[in-house]
């Protein structure tokens, strides 16, 4: 069985309360930092961690808090980044919803980290009820005195709020959640300036996954050695991985990095194979932006190495015969999946979050889903294959932000695994187009 | 339906809530209340927001109302429109469309008489929206209502216990800064 830092209490009757999470260790990260540590050495810890950004791309949380600019005078923020959008993710709403107060004591600690005296998690407008739970964590901890005036006596002042959102996937990119906080529609920023430099308010600014937040407080406690030593090469420490799909037992699973992706899919502990005895086809590892992979390339590397559940495993191959860790949105696809189908969905989704502002993805996004419809409901030709690659082409590294890429890629990567299944959807496109329809072929590898 | 010749007015609750909001951010930053405050003004004028509502949301915060249209119209859970009593938010994305969403969506259409994206069911109880990921991909398919979730709705069994939930619902369920009992006004209809 595999340690788990965040999760060890997740279950614990009234864990959700300040009293029970007291008792179970909670805050001690808080009273640690404030009183025995300087700001600096909480990032050094975090730092020697190696902890990377939970919220998709995978940066080092500690070089990023590096970054951020001190001028004199002028206040800092820390935003926590629980938008959680991303589909096939649903990791930080089990996370803030059972354990909202490791998320309260990890915007402290870090916020400390940073300077901040003001800091705000920004959550998606459907978790209302989430914030809700937030709220009444933090008006806990504020009662308690580890928030507001003079936290513990140690002279460091922090206020913490929660802010919704108003449905919109792109504001998790961090730019649009700042523009988003500010009033204003969520339309991602030009970078440079960075959020570090100039984020909220034009303000430094520092945003972290919910998740990544959450590590905080076990690094502080246990030293960023320890964290260190969990895990495999640069993927250290535990991460959540929120399985969906055609799964017996779809969940959040925390999970030491480098555990293999058949033991997390097959073994009873975690996702206990696949349902109603069918076999698997293809799986999406983390989160929908990331590229498809067929079953026989999910399980193990080209070179037949077994694929593990790493940063680096995940991506060996690139993305010819790669993929992503990402966000940890693993979503698993059985033997009577229509990946034409699935694929559309996806589109489907980008098309409608891409905020517009750039040509080749408002476009872009439009014409996958568009090619995709037609493909899947029987009205395609051969050349829309080659067109959805040549759109993806045109959309990567096109665009303000990555949301147009997070489109283009997971496309390229169907067509590449499954051209024989696109293929059909036009030498049979009556068939392909009935309800529920399967293409029966094998997938070709590349 | 809504009638528009009175001005709205928000209720003492709503005006105490949003003033504890805007004190959240900055003085001079008011403007960052604005979501949370479209929020309220959904909850509190049955379920849309009306021109008339998105200018007394401007007039509150003090921004001008081209500044509030601009961002209701950006984000998908302000409804623009009259909506039924309940509007009944279905996932459709790949993860729950995996699970059924297609299906879910075609049976609610059938039992309720609700058009998805379309017309709300002639009893005026529920409108049915299709959404996007709601992060709950791992008890697909799901349902929306305001502020709960309705997950594993894959049996006719989960879907009519969900309708018989909200068919019992006189008044929509309090939010935190209500508890002092005033009747929660649902869309006339
Ligand atoms: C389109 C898009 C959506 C994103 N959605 C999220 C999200 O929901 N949650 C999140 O933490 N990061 C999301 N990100 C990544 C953020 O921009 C940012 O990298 C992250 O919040 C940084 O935190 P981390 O370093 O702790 O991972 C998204 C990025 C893009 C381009
Ligand atoms: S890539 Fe798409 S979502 Fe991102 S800024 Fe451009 S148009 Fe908006
Ligand atoms: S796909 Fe429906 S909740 Fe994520």
């Amino acid at each position: 069985m595999g340690r788990k830092l965040l999760t060890e209490h997740i279950n614990v009757e009234g864990i959700d309360t300040f009293e029970v999470y007291r008792k179970h260790g909670g805050y001690r990260s808080v009273e640690k930092a404030l009183k025995t540590m300087t700001p600096d050495e909480v990032v050094e810890e975090v730092k020697k961690s190696g902890l990377r950004g939970r919220g998709g791309a995978g940066f080092p949380t500690g070089m990023k808090w590096s970054f951020l600019a001190k001028p004199e005078g002028v206040p800092r923020y820390l935003v926590c980044n629980a938008d959680e959008s991303e589909p096939g993710t649903f990791k930080d709403r089990q996370l803030m919803s059972k354990l909202p107060h490791l998320l309260v004591e990890g915007m402290i600690t870090s916020s400390y980290a940073l300077g901040a005296n003001t800091s705000y998690i920004y959550i998606r407008g459907e978790l209302l009820y989430v914030l809700r739970i937030l709220e009444k964590a933090i008006a806990e901890a504020y009662a308690a005195g580890f928030l507001g005036k003079n936290i513990l006596g140690s002279g460091y002042d922090l206020d913490l709020f929660v802010h919704p959102g108003g449905g919109a996937y792109i504001c998790g990119e961090e730019t649009a959640l700042l523009e988003s906080l500010e009033g204003k529609r969520g339309n991602p920023r030009n970078k440079p300036p960075f959020p570090a430099v100039q984020g909220l308010y034009a303000r430094p600014t520092v945003v972290n996954n919910v998740e990544s937040i959450a590590a905080v407080p076990v690094i502080v406690n246990d030293g960023g050695e320890e964290y260190a030593k969990i895990g495999v090469g640069r993927s250290t420490g535990t991460k959540l991985f929120s399985a969906c799909g055609h799964l017996n037992k779809p969940g959040i699973y925390e999970i030491e990095l480098g555990l293999p992706v058949e033991e997390f899919i097959y073994s009873d502990e975690y996702c206990g194979g696949i349902w109603k005895g069918r076999d698997l086809k293809a799986v999406v590892a983390g989160g929908s932006s990331v590229p498809i992979l067929p079953k026989e390339l999910i399980l193990k590397t080209a070179a037949g190495e077994p694929r593990l559940m790493s940063y680096e495993s995940l991506s060996d191959g690139g993305f010819v015969t790669g993929t992503m860790l990402g966000s940890g949105g693993f979503i698993a696809m059985d033997e009577t999946t229509c990946i034409v189908r699935n694929t559309w969905s996806f589109s489907r989704f980008y098309h409608h979050e891409s905020c517009g502002q750039c040509s080749p993805c408002r476009e872009g996004t439009g014409w996958l889903e568009k090619v995709l419809h037609r493909l899947e409901h029987g009205h395609g030709h051969m050349e829309d294959i080659d067109l959805l690659v040549s759109v993806a082409k045109q959309i990567e590294g096109n665009t303000i932000c990555p949301l147009g890429e997070a489109a283009a890629w997971p496309v390229a990567a169907a067509v590449r695994h499954f051209r024989d299944e696109f293929e059909w959807h036009v030498t049979h496109a009556k068939e392909a187009a009935k309800p529920g329809a399967v293409y029966q072929g094998k997938s070709v590898l590349v | 339906m809504e009638t528009t010749s009175v001005k709205p007015q928000f209720s003492e609750a709503a005006k105490a809530e949003i003033e504890r909001i805007c004190k959240q951010y900055p003085t001079e930053r008011r403007k960052s209340a604005l979501l949370p405050v479209l929020h309220i003004a959904q909850a509190e004028f049955g379920g849309w927001v009306s021109p008339e509502v998105q200018d007394l949301v401007a007039e509150v915060i003090g921004i001008k109302p081209i500044e509030v249209y601009e961002v209701s119209s950006f984000y998908t859970m302000f409804n623009l429109k009259p909506v039924g009593k309940h509007v009944l938010e279905i996932c459709r994305t790949g993860p729950c469309m995996l699970r059924g969403s297609d299906e879910l969506t075609a049976h609610l259409e059938r039992i309720t008489g609700a058009k998805v994206n379309g017309a709300t069911s002639p009893d005026g109880l529920f409108t049915l929206k299709e959404v996007e990921c709601l992060a709950a991909c791992g008890f697909a398919p799901i349902v929306q209502v305001r502020e709960k979730y309705y997950e594993q709705l894959d049996t006719p069994a989960a879907v009519d216990a969900m309708l018989t939930d909200l068919r019992n619902q006189v008044h929509r369920p309090a939010l935190p800064w209500e508890e002092t009992g005033l009747p929660n006004a649902l869309a006339n209809n």
